[in-house]
Parts: structure tokens; sequence; C-alpha cells
């Protein structure tokens, strides 16, 4: 059992939970995830570690709810208990001194975006963090990243923050200029956002990492639901990931794949949102 | 009640057939197909045992159960004494009595099976362990063993870490298991289908063991949330058996559309998450009509027989080999056929086909036939020129085969592995480093529950040498 320590409200549907769980909390590293189960009959869901204190051996969660399982998280009240949390999981993040990085998150995907934003400022980079919504109240974190970013920017579809229109924005004006131009992008987001990045950045051949949410079950290496195609080899995004070269990513595999239950999910309300709630949350 | 027939009478006496649920009943449930020998029938199947001096079931047995001995004190109608000598020799026989291939082992060496029927050993067991669940406040107290002083760490809780737990419990060590999941008993809860193991079973086979002394924490993972060093620093030996891992892909086109499942996902949606057996599981699974599972081993019979439960209407084993090659028990195959399963032999596919929108549509096959044997001693497929065909099915499972594990090796360069990735044991099971020992699938790859626990109780032997020697 996982003892909540304490759950926030950071914004609406987005809680910040802090979870008792100190082995996680000693061998966490950036970029990786644990498996929750709030009770028995309830789903395995991948998480990512946002943050974590290994002396007071906590982990921090950004745990966006919106899908039914997500909401039963998140309503679980301090003191009380998750019953299941394996990890970390997944491999750390490759974090070196690139010198100028650029960050962009969208969606869910922000809350993916913070621990790397956080490690690659700590490792001495110049950070651009770039996030986007459909309207300002899906604008997340924006108080934790720009904490640790040099630049920080906003696009919304509606223009109600920031520029109007998608990130590829702010990124394409990024890229333009010489000045700024960084040597590596790291991405989290939908998987259109996630590709459009990835081809906007290959014609400079930037590197670029995004992290990767397939379908996923166990997240032990063992039942290969989370298998994407990276080039021309099949990698398991739970072991091999889940971050990959954007530009060996097989984008249309991985979004195809990340329907198969919509029918199942029609009682939620959008696609995007439950993709959270199927093993698809980090 | 003595057990003194005249070897007349036991041979007169004929195999007793397992109760089971009928094939169109059971087919669209999850119930438990074998019933188990009611008294009666398990005493006169126990009767039927020669009681032969030189126990060639015996040999039979991955973990060396003393066959004659408790069947001879069931046919006295003593069952402490019975359940007794077999869980002293078996940590798991409630599982053991439904799950092993009784027929190719203890059953295959027995002296009545040579001009008729072998004694149903399997059923046999399973009667005594299911008694000995049933009657707790009549088994014989176990001596409490002395208490060593040493403490080892099992990593992984399915059959091979159950019974190295077990044993090492027994042989007075302190045990602790680390499961990566967050249920107990490794593929036997996440593998093997309620139908075939019901879950209560291992449960109860678990609680046994903790009541040993031996202690288990889920949610674990070594590799990741502990590493192997950390292991070595804090316990006095270490068992790896954490098992099979990643599934072998088909390398052929359309394995990754919609709808197309490795086995260990389709049965663990099912089994550990309980998709499609409870209304309110919120673990979702694919259902269609057609439904085809590629593969002949008791994993491609586990998910076909799945697959017809949850309601497809034509589930089809697709199998390159013929069904006299099939790696599967018998007891599955014929269960399997009552329940309506087709079998496609000799049918190999080629590509999995798919629709427009990624659903999978079915499969592109060849027809084969056998030629010379291969390595394995079995005949080796090949295609017949020009006999593609086409097979619809809405959903395809691989049942071909595992990997390795790899969480706990990559973090573990110091372990000696096989070019599979398999770790190398020696013959006393231990690894390239002194004081940490494996067995199960995560040394053999894919192989079965009995031979895994074979490996956990001689891995436990050799671990209780080591331990003597520190």
């Amino acid at each position: 059992m996982f003892e909540v320590v304490s759950n926030e409200i950071l914004a609406e549907n987005l809680h910040k939970m802090v979870l008792s769980a100190p082995r996680v909390a000693l061998a966490r590293k950036p970029g990786q995830f644990v498996m929750i189960r709030l009770a028995k009959g309830e789903e395995r869901i991948p998480l990512t570690i946002s943050d974590a204190d290994p002396a007071a051996g906590t982990i921090t969660l950004f745990i966006q709810a919106i899908g039914a399982s997500t909401r039963r998280i998140v309503d679980t009240k301090v003191g009380d208990s998750i019953r299941d949390v394996a990890g970390p999981l997944g491999k750390e993040t490759h974090i070196i001194k690139w010198g100028r990085v650029a960050c962009v998150g969208g969606g869910v995907g922000t809350a993916v975006l913070f621990p790397l934003v956080k490690a690659l400022a700590e490792a001495g980079n110049q950070v651009t963090t770039i996030i986007g919504g459909r309207s300002t109240p899906q604008i997340i974190l924006s108080d934790e990243l720009s904490q640790f970013s040099d630049t920080f920017l906003v696009a919304t579809e509606d223009g109600s923050l920031g520029t109007k229109g998608f990130v590829t924005g702010p990124l394409g004006e990024l890229l333009a200029d010489p000045e700024r131009v960084p040597q590596a992008v790291f991405a989290v987001g939908p998987v259109p956002m996630m590709r459009a990045v990835a081809e906007m950045t290959r014609k400079q051949g930037i590197e670029t990492i995004v992290s990767l949410n397939p379908i996923m079950i166990d997240g032990t290496g063992m039942c290969g639901g989370c298998r994407v195609k990276i080039g021309t080899e099949t990698k398991f995004a739970c072991v091999d990931g889940p971050e990959f070269d954007a530009h060996l990513v097989d984008f249309a595999g991985l979004s195809d794949r990340l329907t198969s239950y919509r029918k199942e999910e029609a009682v939620c309300q959008t696609a995007n949102d439950c993709k959270i709630g199927r093993g698809v949350g980090k | 009640m003595s057990n003194t027939l005249s070897a007349k009478e036991r041979l007169a006496i004929g195999r007793a057939a397992m109760p089971e649920l009928k094939g169109d009943e059971r087919s669209r449930n999850f119930e438990e197909v074998n019933l188990g020998l009611g008294a009666d029938l398990a005493l006169s199947e126990a009767r039927r045992c020669l009681q032969c001096k030189n126990r060639a079931c015996v040999a039979g047995c991955p973990v060396g159960v003393s066959i004659p001995e408790f069947i001879d004190a069931l046919a006295c109608g003593d069952l402490p004494r019975s359940a007794q000598i077999l869980r002293g020799d078996n940590a798991l026989p409630a599982v053991c009595g439904r799950v092993c291939p009784q027929e190719s082992q203890c059953e295959a060496l027995c002296v009545r099976g040579i001009k008729g029927e072998a004694v149903a050993i399997g059923y046999l067991e399973r009667y005594v362990a299911d008694w000995a669940m049933n009657h707790p406040d009549q088994l014989l107290r176990e001596k409490a063993p002395k208490v060593s002083g040493k403490s080892v760490v099992v990593v992984g809780c399915g059959p091979a870490g159950l019974t190295a737990a077990g044993e090492l419990a027994r042989l007075g060590h302190a045990v602790t298991i680390f499961e990566a999941l967050h249920d107990t008993g490794g593929v036997l809860r996440y593998g093997i289908p309620e139908f075939r193991l019901p879950k209560e079973i291992i449960d109860r086979e678990v609680a046994l063991l903790s009541e040993l002394g031996v202690t288990i924490e889920c949610n674990i993972i070594i590799g990741k949330t502990l590493t192997v060093a950390q292991l070595r620093d804090e316990f006095d030996a270490v068992f790896i058996a954490n098992g099979a891992g990643l599934p072998t892909m088909m390398n052929i086109p359309g394995e990754n559309l919609k709808g197309v499942y490795a086995a260990n996902e389709f049965l663990t949606r099912v089994n550990l998450m309980e998709a499609g057996r409870r209304e309110d599981s919120s673990t979702p699974i694919i259902k269609r009509r057609e439904v085809a599972v590629i593969g002949g081993g008791n994993t491609a019979m586990d998910c076909v027989r799945t697959a017809r439960r949850l309601g497809a209407e034509r589930a089809m084993i697709v199998y390159r080999r013929g069904e006299l090659e099939m790696p599967a028990r018998a007891e599955e195959i014929k269960h399997a056929k009552e329940e309506g399963v087709e079998f496609v032999m000799l049918t190999a596919p080629t590509a999995i086909l798919g629709t427009e929108d990624g659903w999978v549509s079915g499969l592109n096959c060849q027809k084969m036939e056998l030629g010379a044997p291969d390595q394995s001693g079995r005949r080796k497929p090949q295609a017949i020129a020009g006999s593609d065909f086409e097979l619809p099915a809405g959903v395809v499972i691989n049942a071909v085969g595992t990997g390795a594990n790899p969480l706990l090796t990559a973090t573990a360069p110091e372990i000696a592995l096989n070019k599979w990735g398999n770790i190398v044991i020696d013959a006393e099971a231990a690894t390239s480093i002194p004081g940490v020992f494996a067995g199960g699938d995560i040394v053999r790859g894919g192989a079965t529950v009995i031979l895994a626990m074979g490996d956990g109780k001689s891995a436990a032997a050799a671990i209780d040498g080591y331990l003597k020697k520190k």
C-alpha cells in the first residue's frame, strides 16, 4: 500500500499527487514511470514520475484526470492509500549538456515534460519550453515549468493565452533563428504534435527525442502490448523506451494502435481524453 | 484401512475418468473444466497402484514426489499422512495435480501403462492436495525447522520461485520473495486460465507458504526498483526466477495491426486483469467472431480456449506441423476440441492481413507438409508451393513463444547470459556470480510449470549447501 501524502488540484482535472514510495523514490531517474493500480479490479496505468524526494521517500505525479480510472486515482484522499505502485520503469532520459535545448509539450504530455525540463536545466542547458493546449484551462504547469526554463512560451488554439495556434508556431521561429536554434529537441504530447515536431527538426537534422505513450499492460517487459516500430525494428516502450529517436518512430502505426479500444472507451468524453485511462497516461 | 489387495485385484480395477464439465456448457464460461475425483473414485484409483519396488514413476517427476508412498497412504485411507508425504516433496501439489503433463512424465513410466492404462497419478495428486486445503485442521503439523540464521531472496513469485521458497523455508532459512507484478503466482496467475487453474488454488498454495514464514513483497522489479547488487548486500543468497519475457515476434507483415495480440498480453488481460471475465473489469479486451491463434503449445491452447469463452464462434489453432507434433498436452488438445476449437494443421501464416483502417482481417497462410526430422526430432514442415490461402480472423494471437526478460539482466551485466539472453547456470544452479542462483524460464526459455518447479527444488538444495559452507 502506498499512502497519499498530498493531493493538490493545480488546474481543472490536473492533480499533483505525492505518494509515499521509498524504494521507487531512491531508484528513480528522470524519464521513468510507475505502473499504478488503485485497487483490486482496477487497471494498471503507467504514469510518469515527475519528481522524487529520496530523503522523504516520496514520488510526485502530475495526473490529468480525464479517464474513469485516473478520475478514481485523483479522488484518493490524503492519508488513504493506492494499492499498487511499481517502478521505476523504462529507461532514464539521456541527459547531457547540449547547450541549447527546446522542450515541447502538449496536453497531458506537459506533465511528462516537467521532469525532463528540470533535469535538462540542472545539467546546465539553456532551456526553451513551449507548451500548448486548446485553451487557457488546458495550459498546465506554467509556474513549475517556467521555474526551470530560460524562455517559456505558450500557444493556445483559441489564442486565449500566448501565441494563437499550435506549439509548432513558436518552435518554427526558434528553428529558423540561427541565434536560438536548439541542439536537441524533446517533445511529449499527442501523437500528431510529436509527429509534426519530428518533421520540422528532421530537415535540420536536430536530435529529437519523444516520449511515447502506447498501450501498456504489465510494464515489466512481459506482455508486448507496448510494441512500436522504430526504424525497421519492433521495440517495446516499457523496456526499450519510453523515449525514442523521433526521426525513427512510426507515428502512424503508434497512433493507429492507440485507437484499439476506442469502442470500449466510448463512455469517455473524447478519444484523446481517454488515452489516459487506457494505460497511456504517461 | 489397509492397502493389502493382491496384484490381481489391483489389476482388475479400471482407470478412473476425470469428471468434467460438458464441452458445450463450459465453452462459454470460465469455470474449472476438471471437477476432481470424488472420494470413492480416488480410493479405487489409488488401489490400482502396484506399489512397485523400483518406483519408475518417481524418476519421471521433476520434483521427485514420493508417488507410491503418498498413493499407498491414500489407499489406506490415511489422508493426513498422504498429504504430509505429498506436501513434503512438492510445494504446489494442487497446482501440479492440475497443470503437470503427467502423461509424459510420471504416468509415462508407470508400469501399469505398459499393458493398459497408467495409474492416474495427477488426479490423485490433485485429490490429496485439495483435501489438504479443505482440511487444514486435520493436517499433521510440520516440525518447525531449526532457524539457520541465513537469509535468501527469491526474485519472482512464479512456480520456480514459490517452490524454492517453500523448500528453503523448510530448511530453516529466512525467505523473502520479490514479485514484479501486483499479485503472486507469476505465470500461474497471468498465464494459466481460470478454467484450468482457479486463482483460488494459487491463493491457497501461497497462503500455505506464508504460514511457513515466507515473506512476499509485490510491486518490486529487480533491475529497476532494486538491483541484484543490492540484493547481494542484503541477503546471504539470491535465487533468480523472474521468468520469461517479451514475446517472440513472428516477423511477418501485419504484426502491429489492431487486434493482433501476443499471447502474454491476451492472457494477462483476461487472467490477471479479469478483462472479459468480470463485467466491471476496467481493462478491455477485443472480442471477435473469428479468432486465430498461431502456435501449438499449451499457451496456444490456453489462448484459443479463452477466446472461445469470450464468445468467438470460430476459434482456431493455426499450426505449421500436424497434431501429433504439437507440444501441447494431450488433455488440452482434447478439451479444446470438445469446446469446439478448430484445428487448422500443417498451415503456416505468411502475413497478417488488415482492413483499410488498420484492423486485422485474417491470415495469409501456406499449406505445409512434413519432411525429415529436424534437430528437435520432429518432422520439419516444408511449404507446399502454390498452396496459399486466406483465413478470415478478427483477432490474431501470436503464441509462438517468448524471449528472456531483459530487466534484471540489463542492470547486472556481470551475470553471464547465453546468446538468447537467458542466464547461464552450472549443474548446481549457480550463475557466474557467487551466491546468485537461477532457475525456471529465465534459464530455460519457455518451458513448463513443473520444470520450473524442479529447478526451484534443486536450486534450493544447492543454495542450502552453499549457505552451510558460507
